[in-house]
């Protein structure tokens, strides 16, 4: 049972991670761009750890903490280089699509 | 079923290094290029993850979060080079 349980993480995990690397190949500009690896930030790298967090405190019998500090690590950080990297954007005013909201 | 399962999870996160990739050689900007290295590390991350299940070997992990710090390091540093022209000032 458990066994189903982790291939069904790292599935969710490894699909979530296609789906933000699609995104940002496929959205039109910069700051669409910027919504598509969060999906693989947050879900995708998420779910996969938590799998291996899963397996490797049932496999050694000891709780595994390794992951559960690259995840907090993830989580503080990626808000922060989101956010830095969309005022360089702004301040570099590069090209937004019609369709972008809230366009200057 | 999940050492079945693992190898489809490798396509799918190395398919989605190669997207990142693309962009990476491809973005008309350099905000662009910056945010193609962000999710290049970050697609990095998991697929070290999934080795480390595959061999089931914990030594990984370190490596894991040394891209990850290392990663976010690399990104500020850019974002702020663009910002201002100047890293530290």
């Amino acid at each position: 049972m458990l066994d189903y349980i982790l291939a069904a993480l790292v599935l969710i995990g490894a699909v979530f991670t296609l789906v933000g690397s699609i995104g940002l190949l496929k959205l039109p500009d910069f700051f669409m761009r910027l919504h598509g690896p969060t999906k693989a930030t947050t879900l995708g790298v998420g779910a996969i750890l938590v799998a291996s967090a899963l397996y490797f405190s049932l496999a050694t019998e000891q709780i595994s903490t390794h992951e559960i500090l690259v995840t907090l690590f993830l989580f503080i950080t990626a808000p922060v280089s989101a956010h830095l990297m969309a005022k360089a954007a702004l301040h570099l005013k590069i090209k937004q699509v019609e369709r972008t909201q809230n366009k200057r | 079923m999940l050492m079945t399962v693992l190898p489809f999870a490798f396509a799918l996160v190395s398919l989605a290094l190669l997207l990142s990739f693309v962009r990476l050689v491809k973005g008309p900007d350099v905000p662009d290029r910056i945010l193609a290295l962000d999710t290049l590390y970050i697609n990095a991350i998991a697929l070290l993850i999934l080795l480390g299940l595959y061999l089931g070997s914990s030594l990984y992990f370190e490596a894991a979060l040394l891209i990850a710090v290392m990663g976010f390091v690399g990104t500020v540093a850019l974002s702020k080079y663009l910002l201002r022209g100047d890293i530290m000032e």
